[in-house]
């Protein structure tokens, strides 16, 4: 089997903690998959993706990318914050060219750089606010700029921590389509956060569910085998695609119920 | 149901008018009207209460009637110059705002500096803090005796108390902005590698500059204050000597315009590096 992204007996305590957050996470990730992670709210997900973006360090285990171990952050694994998190003091292609020019100079001339910074911004269908700074666009069109400047470092894994969690549902589907166009056609691999369960059957290839932490456990995994390129109106009534998340809900819901909702 | 049908009805008829292309002259002014009326009438009343006040027989003060008589020449003509020490304001003004401008500076530059050592080095931080914060709450005044002693002359003592003013809260406001850089930027820094100058220019440097221009706020309204009180001890020209100047020669009248001049050149001072302040930083020192 194709070892891309390779996650091995990970487990992540912070200091102070007496259990730790995550506990001998095992996950094989394929070249060019897409990948969502679900879970109830505090049960460890933004801290695995942490991990894999080398934010944050494992404390057993570890993750290997394309045959290296992780060790720290760097370009090749690009991150969606879960707010965005764009330089207020640069404008949106600034935000962008900062992480080309940081993450593409040896390989890329200047004006090669100037042009892939436009072609990021027009991925997302941004170029119309290129000059505009974070404060004067709305918070779909930020996060849309995120995706942009990830995207541009060329990184071999996208991770995405609910990059749509703070949106309304209109915007939020609107971007779903985008990064389901974007996956098609750069075929980069996805890890993707959410707690939404119908943007995880959408766009995923496989749902990865985590228990309730703390010693959050991957609890199941779920295959979507739904064919590309997917379609949200044909598939609402499509029969896999309710059974998939029927069987998310019931994960979620039933087998595993949110600890703080259960105790009140 | 049926009481809220008339709504939108009403609302689409309200719509459906066309749009007038500009809004009548009238409606225009009126906002600047509402800006520009209500100081002013505080003023005129303020101005009639004094008239009145110092007007009694046994008043003190002059009223302003009479500073206009005393001090017209002040008041209309600034830029005139009799040699020595008399000359018109402008020229007291300018004396004590190159005073501040060379002494603060030296704060920033000095400031901005010390902030970002202690911002971003434990160790300074932990050995420079309790200094500064016991030597900030010296008065300015008390530093001149001191400055006189060492520098020996008038000017560079002047300008060392505005120095030794208003670098405390530039030095605080710049290590407080270096130690509150979001997470999230540190992260993305991290994410694109940036690091050692490359973050110390793009991401530390503006991230602390809205709290940097906060310090420089308060600083330049501290330097505004101590140069006057320094001026009126170490005397030549400038307003504070002015003032004092005036003082020994009973001439309230022309203290009071002083006062005037003072007020409004510390007040443009203050929005001036507020300007730049949002000029450096896009304004986003909000978000
Ligand atoms: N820096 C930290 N120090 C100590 N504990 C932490 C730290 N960061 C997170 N935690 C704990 O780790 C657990 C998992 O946090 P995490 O942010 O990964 O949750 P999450 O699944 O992303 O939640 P959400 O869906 O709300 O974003 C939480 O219980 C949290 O309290
Ligand atoms: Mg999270």
């Amino acid at each position: 089997m194709d070892r891309f992204l390779d996650i091995s007996q990970l487990s992540v305590a912070f200091p102070r903690a007496p259990v730790p957050v995550l506990r001998e996470i095992d996950l094989t990730i394929r070249r060019g998959e897409y990948v969502a992670v679900i879970g109830h709210s505090g049960c460890g997900k933004s801290t695995l993706l942490n991990v894999i973006a080398g934010l944050l360090p494992a404390t057993a285990g570890g993750v290997v990318l394309e045959g290296r171990e992780v060790e720290g952050p760097g370009p090749d694994r690009a991150v969606v914050f879960q707010n965005h998190s764009l330089l207020p003091w640069l404008t949106c292609y600034q935000n962008v060219k900062l992480a080309v020019d940081q993450t593409l100079s040896r390989t890329m001339s200047r004006a090669a750089r100037h042009d892939w910074v436009l072609e990021n911004l027009a991925l997302v269908r941004m170029t119309h606010a290129k000059d505009k700074r974070p404060n004067e666009i709305s918070g779909g069109m930020k996060q849309r700029i995120g995706i942009a400047r990830a995207l541009a470092m060329r990184p071999k894994v996208l991770l995405l921590d609910e990059p749509f969690g703070a949106l309304d549902a209109l915007t939020r589907a609107h971007l779903q389509d985008q990064v389901m166009e974007i996956h098609a056609q750069r075929g980069t691999t996805v890890v993707m956060i959410t707690h939404d369960v119908d943007e995880a059957v959408l766009l995923a290839d496989r749902i990865v569910m985590l228990t309730n932490g703390p010693n959050a456990r991957i609890g199941e995994v779920l295959e979507v085998e739904l064919p590309r390129p997917r379609d949200r109106l044909a598939l609402a009534a499509d029969p896999r695609f309710v059974a998939a998340r029927s069987a998310v809900l019931e994960f979620l819901h039933a087998r595993h119920a949110n600890p703080a909702l259960a105790a009140a | 149901m049926n009481m809220l049908a008339p709504k939108p009805a009403a609302a689409t008829a309200a719509l459906s008018r066309p749009l007038p292309a500009a809004l009548p002259r009238a409606a225009r002014l009126k906002p600047v009207l509402l800006q520009v009326l209500p100081p002013l009438l505080v003023l005129a009343a303020l101005v009639g209460l004094w008239e009145f006040a110092a007007s009694g027989p046994g008043a003190t003060l002059p009223p302003p009637s009479k500073v206009w008589e005393d001090a017209r020449d002040l008041i209309v003509d600034p830029f005139f110059d009799r040699g020595g020490l008399d000359k018109g304001l402008f020229w007291h003004l300018l004396a004590s705002l190159q005073r501040v401008a060379l002494g603060f500076a030296l704060a920033t530059v000095a400031g901005v500096a010390l902030g970002l050592l202690i911002g971003t080095s434990d160790f300074a931080m932990r050995g420079l803090d309790p200094l500064f914060q016991v030597l900030r709450t010296v008065p300015p005044l008390a530093w001149l005796p001191l400055s006189l002693a060492a520098f020996r002359e008038a000017q560079p003592s002047a300008i060392f108390v505005i120095f030794i003013t208003s670098i405390w809260p530039i030095i605080i406001n710049t290590a407080v902005g270096v130690r509150n850089v979001p997470q999230d930027y540190r992260n993305v820094a991290a994410v694109i590698r940036l690091r050692g100058p490359a973050y110390f220019w793009k991401i530390l440097l503006p991230a602390a500059a809205p709290y940097i221009f906060t310090g420089l706020k308060i600083g330049i309204g501290l330097s505004w204050l101590a140069i006057i009180a320094a001026e009126m001890l170490i005397g030549g020209v400038g307003i504070g000597f002015f003032i004092w100047d005036a003082w020994n020669s009973s001439n309230l009248s022309d203290i009071i315009v002083a006062l005037i001049y003072v007020g409004l050149v510390g007040f443009a001072l203050d929005r001036l590096v507020a300007l730049a302040g949002r000029l450096v930083t896009h304004g986003t020192a909000a978000s």
